[in-house]
């Protein structure tokens, strides 16, 4: 049986998070990582950014096409991890083979929502999920016979896949169950910001409803909502979220909720197991709770932690927290925490909008800290309120200047401002002394 | 790493910093080229902040755990385990602009022009970073290794 120091199942961001911070430490010990797909690492997170006829995983590589050989690690690829036997470190594949670990990272990732709708059904030949390079390819040989396109959901996904078709020359109409579009993620200023966007240019947006059946057979020919109106399509795609891929991990009796659980220092119930990114539960430092954060940063930084404690250096993930970019014809936006939660919740808000230059800015404020923000257009510099948000910095005493798009540090009192720079090794540390 | 690190305290605000980095990466490397006839033009990796009488050079820090490589969704910007080196490989960004939200310093820049983004690379091909060489009051200094 072959056997390796570290074993990792699934070959995307928080694998690489991993084998980066191993490989940064230990040249020495051996890596493998199983992916169920049959390509090099490369990004799901491109796929908006590459819808076209030719697509090939080329573009979307994640790492150079020598990552797996510098870094001295074994791709297991096209092979899935069907067994794991904690008492005895041993995973099984789906051809039979079997690895043995010493330490396992579990990075399984999520799986597309797929509701139970009549007619509904990935396997028809017009509609396709938005998560994984197939789903890509599926799309590019489609467009050319396509025309009217309906995207099921209008949460970050859906709205990239839905502009990037309509730029295609497609007419493309989007569906949201919630009353607004991206209603977890921005309050619904924002929201409505967004769904103008899409209006202006021509992309329909249909809020509180959602499909009440697919109509067609083998073919999908058009959706019919709950609201009667009925919109023919010759391409439907179904983006509507992940759920966390946990049946490997449940199967094995690891503790699973909606995610798995670790602890801080990304080790599930069983020891020298780790789980990180969109199939885990983490804890999220300003809710103070774990729950499912399937977002790209906190899967490597997840990955990161837990190679540390993998390698005996104990370190804790407590970076975690809600955070996007984005991006909708020409609006740019930048938010990170709880900007859903407003005055009825015991928070501050403070916000701006700027009518000329379609600016605004939002902030959540709660205890002298901030809670959440929300930056459209002017998102310039916007990583300083995630660093202020996550070294838990008193900001009631400078709150007004949050709103100013020419916030940076020079408008942070001198005091926090030295803690933040000096100690971070920005400020010459001489000079500090002397100023 | 190496990285710029600024005495603020003997910053007088020139802003030349800004105009020589544009120039070191410039196709020209001649200012008058560069700012006449080049378009686009460069954009400048450096940050100078005012409030005034208060001004302050940002640098990209080159951080040991970059966060703006973990926001990174392209591969774009990369460290190099072996080498410790964080690169940012312009030709593979897609401006989705995740590094502005993830960097603690405000010091990724963003290059609207082209949709992507800029940061300081040390004028790694020049051997001194253009902005400490310039600077005409010694405000800024190259070091070499960080140890703090």
């Amino acid at each position: 049986m072959e056997r390796f120091d570290y074993l990792i199942i699934g070959n995307s961001v928080g694998a690489v998070g991993c084998i980066e911070t191993l490989r940064s430490f230990d040249k020495g010990s051996s890596i493998a990582v199983i992916g169920e797909e049959p390509h090099h690492v490369y990004s799901r997170a491109l796929l908006p950014y590459y819808l076209d006829n030719e697509v090939s995983v080329e573009k979307m590589l994640y790492r150079p096409v020598d990552f797996y050989e510098r870094l001295g690690v074994t791709p297991v690829l096209g092979r899935r991890a069907v067994g794991l036997d904690t008492a005895g470190h041993v995973v099984k594949l789906d051809d039979g083979r079997t690895i043995s670990y010493g330490k396992l990272l579990l990075a399984t990732g999520g799986r597309p929502i797929v509701p139970p709708i009549p007619g509904l059904d990935t396997e028809k030949e017009n509609i396709c999920n938005f998560v994984a390079l197939q789903d890509l390819q599926r799309i590019s040989r489609l467009l050319p016979s396509a025309r009217r396109v309906v995207v099921l959901g209008g949460g970050i996904i859906g709205l990239m896949a839905a502009e990037a078709l309509h730029k295609k020359g497609l007419e493309v109409g989007v569906v949201e169950l919630a009353p607004r579009v991206l209603a977890p993620v921005v309050d619904e200023f924002t929201s409505r910001l967004i769904e103008e966007a899409f209006r202006r240019s021509g992309v329909a947006i249909y809020t509180g409803t959602t499909f009440k059946e697919v109509q067609g057979g083998e073919r999908a020919t058009g959706v019919v909502l709950t609201d009667g109106t009925s919109l023919p399509c010759d391409l439907l795609v179904v983006a509507v979220g992940v759920v966390p891929r946990v049946d490997l991990a449940r199967q094995a009796g690891l503790a699973v909720n909606r995610g798995i659980l670790v602890n801080q220092q990304m080790e599930t119930s069983a020891a020298g197991v780790y789980a990180c990114g969109d199939c885990a539960e983490v804890y999220d430092f300003l809710m103070g709770n774990r729950r499912v954060l399937p977002l790209w940063p906190n899967a490597y930084a997840g990955g990161r932690v837990a190679a540390y404690n993998m390698l005996g250096m104990k370190r804790e993930y407590d970076r975690a927290t809600s955070m996007n970019a984005m991006h909708f014809f020409d609006l740019n936006i930048i938010t990170a925490g709880l900007n859903t939660a407003g005055e009825k919740d015991g928070f501050e808000v403070i916000s701006r909008f700027d009518a000329g230059s379609r600016s605004y800015r939002r902030f959540v404020l709660k205890d002298d800290r901030i809670h959440g923000f929300t930056l459209v257009t002017g998102i310039a510099r916007a990583g300083i309120f995630l660093h202020l948000m996550r070294r838990g910095c008193a900001v009631t005493s400078f709150k007004e200047k949050l709103l100013e798009e020419e916030f940076g540090y020079l408008t942070i009192p001198e005091g926090l401002r030295r803690e933040l720079l000096i100690d971070e090794g920005v400020m010459n540390e001489h000079a500090a002394a002397n100023q | 790493m190496p990285r710029v690190a600024v005495k603020p305290e003997v910053c007088i605000g020139c802003h030349l910093c800004e105009v020589w980095c544009v120039v070191a990466h410039s196709r020209s490397k001649n200012i008058i080229k560069a700012f006449l006839h080049e378009t686009p033009r460069p954009v400048p990796r450096v940050v100078v902040e005012e409030n005034l009488p208060f001004t302050l050079p940002v640098h990209c820090r080159h951080c040991t755990e970059p966060s703006c490589v973990e926001a990174c969704i392209s591969g774009a910007l990369y460290r190099d385990p072996l080498t410790g080196r964080v690169e940012h490989d312009a030709g593979r960004c897609v401006g989705c602009y995740s590094c502005v939200m993830a960097c603690p310093y405000g010091a990724v820049v963003i290059d609207e022009v082209n949709r992507k983004v800029a940061r300081c690379d040390l004028c790694k091909e020049m051997g001194e970073p253009a902005c400490v060489k310039q600077c005409p009051n010694r405000a800024l200094v190259y070091q070499d290794s960080f140890t703090s």
